[in-house]
């Protein structure tokens, strides 16, 4: 099997990829290890898809059946339940029932893996090991896919999008949603989960709180939650017993990378995705990747975006038109910056047009402050925002202007400062 | 009523191993379990290590069965085509002090009769393992140590004895002992009674229990917890075994790979009340981590996959408990008794073959009749795992039957045909849990998010019960309590 451009995940990001390489006339194909297209998007069936890139506000299942209806329109080949052994650059080895074992040729490759929940056991929770202990992902697919109940009274440890998102859906269900507990002081999913799925609910939140005991020997009994320090240390004498019979976890995100690791592509250990430059190739000439791979977004809409350069360079690199770049700049993330994608710019790219820088800050800070762009010391931009937040990722725009500026530098600082009055 | 020669009460690695060996006479065994699989109690939670034997203290039944035990893994591995590795063992001293203790403990090795081993520099043992502390002077180097997986050896040890003629029944909890005037002659369960003319106690964390039944006492185990880590195969940070230098009560927190490439931290050891306490504290892994790290201080909690904890048998004596008790004939005028295996923990792993083996020549000692079969079929054949193959390997396995070409979990890369084999095996897995052990499904670094759902409907397709029958380990750890509003949609 020869393509242009082989696409490893049919989720959001490799969708879009694949959709925009098919339309520069590569002949593109996406490998998908589950039976249907769309990636975790035919398991949120709530709104909040597509504002951005549609002007609707859609559900996730509607929001993928439109992006598979323009990839099969378009002539995209797909194979589903088919996992991907192993990539290298040019090669794919894959499997399925049907065809045993594949090798696929590709000039180009995007990596579309998306992203995973982090597990009870990286978080190292104290207490038994019985049942009743999800991600909160995983209760979503048992919910919306199976239409099954994990359970009946929930514990949910951790304010991430699809933990608030899945203690409205439960109540709906008639379950008990016992307690939404966050480590940090601050919400760590987006505001507007917040006030549709917990404020107005009634659910109870409490922040800077966590669980440090699990109770159950077959089945989960209750959970104990204690407060913590600023630092995360349980505070005794704070212990509260709440008896439930589920914990659902929704305590982040990490973007799934064994396949890029094997391939030997450089990771970055800030994202947990590939290092990018702005047309999302890695350190592998050939290998790009697209959405949540490279790191977390918070939108879907902005993953299919994201898909679509790296689709289009994919496209490019695949057909011959793509040039390497001479030069890179480091974008460096400093000051209450916990990382900055792409992490390499080719400073000719803004001589083709503005360029897209996106981040997370380390910390929320609740009033305005400079973002801040340095190179060589000198402040070559600087935006303010109102404010910024952890569960919401910053886009800042590089327009042309600044070319002459980072044409000769090796690296650019970006930083946050907070503004004075 | 159903009568047997032997009845075993514990299906851990020694009951599973006494089962096999056993199995391979005309005699009429019958292994009880409690627990909805076999290995589920000391043997679940235990690092995996087949100790050379230079520990345990010299003229010890744990010295004598552990040398000998150890002798025996290369062939029984073999035979249940089983994961081990003899890679060697290393106990690393940090202060002059420790440097002496391991002069005692060549000492006591050789003493014991375990062969190779040689007291190395630091710099010897850093060159095979980079992560160790500068810190390390030297260390005892034991050549036989080696490694096993203590879930896949159990299960592989009951499979064989099953397919030799054992009858394994779990979730059939020993709740007492028939007596007739003064003799044992069965097991009551709560699956009704089993006669027999032999007892065999392997009842691991309960041993003392089911001695207090034959009316033996004087003995009694205090559980001793022992909490673990496991950290990410990618992340992996030693290839060998490195112990610290001993303390009286334990080995210490060591640092080892598994056969499965994962390093794992622990043990660390605290006597406890409750024989069914086995939860993981947060004191308690603090312990391990702070422990392991002087060791290896790059260990980083961030590559942490999984913690749990498990107990160990510890008897009062301080050492294995072995003994016949021949309680004269029994009514059919053969002699019978009760047969004690007690206090097994470490190194009862790396011992449990001898200890069955010590059980066969007990029994045939006191007068039970044992031949030979001439059909037994000692090797146990290794179920295919798709992950392990070449890619030409995994083609022609598709070919046979296509579910080898579904991955169901990600991170290790097990396919529904392991899966469906491992439900249909001799000692069949019937819980998520018992998959994962067999399969090692749901053991990566997501911890089963991704496969779970997709397990449920494959456990209530192949067993033709409901989604909502399938459990966790056993009756009462359902994975599912019940259908949502729009009904279940299994496949």
């Amino acid at each position: 099997m020869r393509y242009d451009v082989a696409v490893v995940g049919g989720g959001p990001g490799g969708l879009a990829a694949a959709i925009a390489a098919r339309e520069r006339d590569a002949r593109v194909l996406v490998i998908e290890r589950a039976e249907e297209l769309g990636g975790i998007l035919p398991q949120c069936i709530h709104t909040g898809f597509g504002v951005r890139v549609f002007g609707e506000d859609l559900t996730g299942p509607t929001y993928a059946q439109r992006y598979i209806n323009r990839a099969s329109e378009l002539g995209v080949e797909t194979l589903v339940d088919t996992m991907v052994l192993e990539v290298n650059p040019g090669h794919i080895t894959a499997t399925n029932r049907r065809d045993g074992v594949l090798e696929i040729k590709a000039r180009a490759i995007v990596l579309a893996m998306g992203c995973r929940e982090r597990p009870r056991g990286a978080l190292g929770i104290p207490g038994t090991r019985p049942a009743g202990v999800y991600t909160a992902g995983t209760a979503q697919r048992l919910v919306n896919m199976e239409g099954y109940m994990p359970g009946e009274r929930f514990v949910i440890l951790g304010s991430g999008d699809i933990g608030m998102v899945m203690a409205r859906r439960l109540t709906l269900e008639g379950a008990k949603v016992e307690r939404v507990l966050e480590i940090q002081p601050f919400i760590s999913g987006l505001r507007r989960n917040y006030v549709q799925c917990i404020q107005d609910f009634d659910i109870p939140l409490q922040l800077s709180h966590t669980v440090v005991d699990i109770r159950g020997d077959r089945r989960v009994e209750a959970v104990v939650a204690a407060e913590v320090t600023p630092d995360w240390q349980p505070i005794q004498g704070t212990e509260e017993v709440i008896p439930c019979d589920t914990l659902l976890l929704s305590v982040g995100l990490i973007p799934e990378n064994e396949l890029s690791r094997q391939a030997g592509v450089k990771l970055d250990e800030a994202t947990g995705g590939p290092i990018v430059d702005e047309r999302f190739q890695t350190s592998l000439p050939g290998i790009f990747a697209a959405g949540n791979v490279v790191h977390v977004y918070d939108s879907v809409d902005n993953v299919s975006r994201a898909g679509e350069r790296a689709g289009e360079a994919a496209a490019e690199f695949a057909l011959g038109k793509r040039e390497e770049p001479d030069r890179r700049v480091d974008m460096q993330a400093r000051e209450n910056i916990r990382y900055v994608v792409p992490q390499v710019l080719d400073p000719e790219s803004l001589r083709r047009g503005e360029q897209l820088l996106q981040m997370r800050v380390n910390r929320p800070v609740e009033k305005p402050v400079y973002l801040q762009v340095e190179a060589n010391g000198e402040v070559i931009r600087r935006r303010r925002l109102r404010y910024v937040r952890p569960g919401e990722m910053v886009n800042f725009v590089l327009r042309e202007r600044v070319y002459s500026q980072l044409r000769d530098v090796e690296e650019v600082w970006i930083h946050v400062e907070e503004a004075n009055g | 009523m159903d009568y047997y020669d032997v009845i075993i009460i514990g299906a851990g690695v020694v009951g599973c191993l006494t089962a096999r060996a056993l199995s391979r006479y005309k005699l009429r065994v019958l292994l009880l379990e409690k627990a909805s699989d076999v290995g589920t109690g000391a043997t679940k939670a235990n690092t995996g290590i087949v100790h050379a034997g230079y520990n345990p203290l010299p003229g010890t039944n744990k010295a004598k069965f552990n040398v000998r035990g150890n002798r025996m893994y290369p062939q029984l591995c073999a035979e249940l085509n089983v994961p081990y590795e003899r890679q060697g063992d290393y106990v690393v001293a940090l202060s002059q002090e420790d440097m002496r203790t391991l002069e005692e403990l060549q000492d006591r090795g050789r003493r014991n009769g375990v062969p190779g081993m040689e007291i190395v520099t630091g710099d010897e043992v850093r060159s095979a393992e980079p992560a160790l502390t500068p810190q390390a002077l030297g260390a005892l180097w034991a050549s036989t140590g080696g490694i096993v997986d203590p879930f896949l050896i159990t299960i592989a040890a009951a499979e064989n004895a099953v397919t030799n003629g054992v009858r394994l029944l779990l979730e059939t909890e020993a709740l007492g002992l028939i007596k007739e005037e003064g003799r044992i002659v069965g097991v009551r369960t709560n699956r009704g009674t089993f006669r027999c003319r032999w007892v065999v106690n392997c009842a691991g964390i309960h041993s003392d229990e089911v001695m207090a039944w034959a009316g033996l006492d004087g003995f009694a185990i205090t559980p001793r917890k022992g909490e673990y880590y496991v950290f990410d195969k990618a992340k992996s940070a030693v290839k060998t075994i490195l112990f610290p230098c001993p303390t009286p009560i334990s080995k210490g927190i060591m640092v080892t790979t598994t056969t499965h490439g994962n390093t794992l931290i622990g043990p660390n050891a605290q006597n406890i009340e409750n024989k069914g306490d086995r939860a993981v504290t947060s004191q308690g892994l603090a312990e391990v981590l702070e422990g392991a790290r002087r060791l290896v201080p790059s260990l980083d909690e961030r590559d942490v996959i999984a913690v749990f904890a498990g107990l160990r048998p510890s008897g009062s004596t301080g050492d294995f408990l072995i003994e016949v008790h021949q309680v004269g004939a029994t009514a059919c005028g053969r002699p019978g008794g009760f047969v004690n295996l007690a206090g097994i923990e470490s190194p009862g792993l790396a011992a449990a073959p001898a200890l069955a083996q010590w059980v066969v020549e007990a029994l045939q000692e006191h007068g039970l009749e044992m031949e030979e079969k001439r059909d037994l079929n000692p090797i146990r054949p290794s179920p295919p795992r798709f992950n392990e193959l070449s890619r030409e390997e995994q083609a022609a396995l598709i070919e046979r039957d296509p579910r080898y070409g579904r991955i169901v979990c990600r991170c290790e890369m097990v396919t529904e045909g392991e899966i469906v084999r491992a439900i249909h095996s001799p000692v069949p897995a019937h819980t998520y849990d018992a998959i994962k052990r067999r399969t090692r499904c749901g053991t990566g670094r997501c911890q089963g998010a991704f496969d779970t759902p997709r397990v449920i409907n494959i456990l209530a397709r192949e067993l033709g019960i409901s989604p909502l029958e399938v459990t966790k380990k056993g009756r009462g750890s359902e994975l599912v309590l019940r259908e949502t509003r729009e009904g279940g949609d299994a496949l």
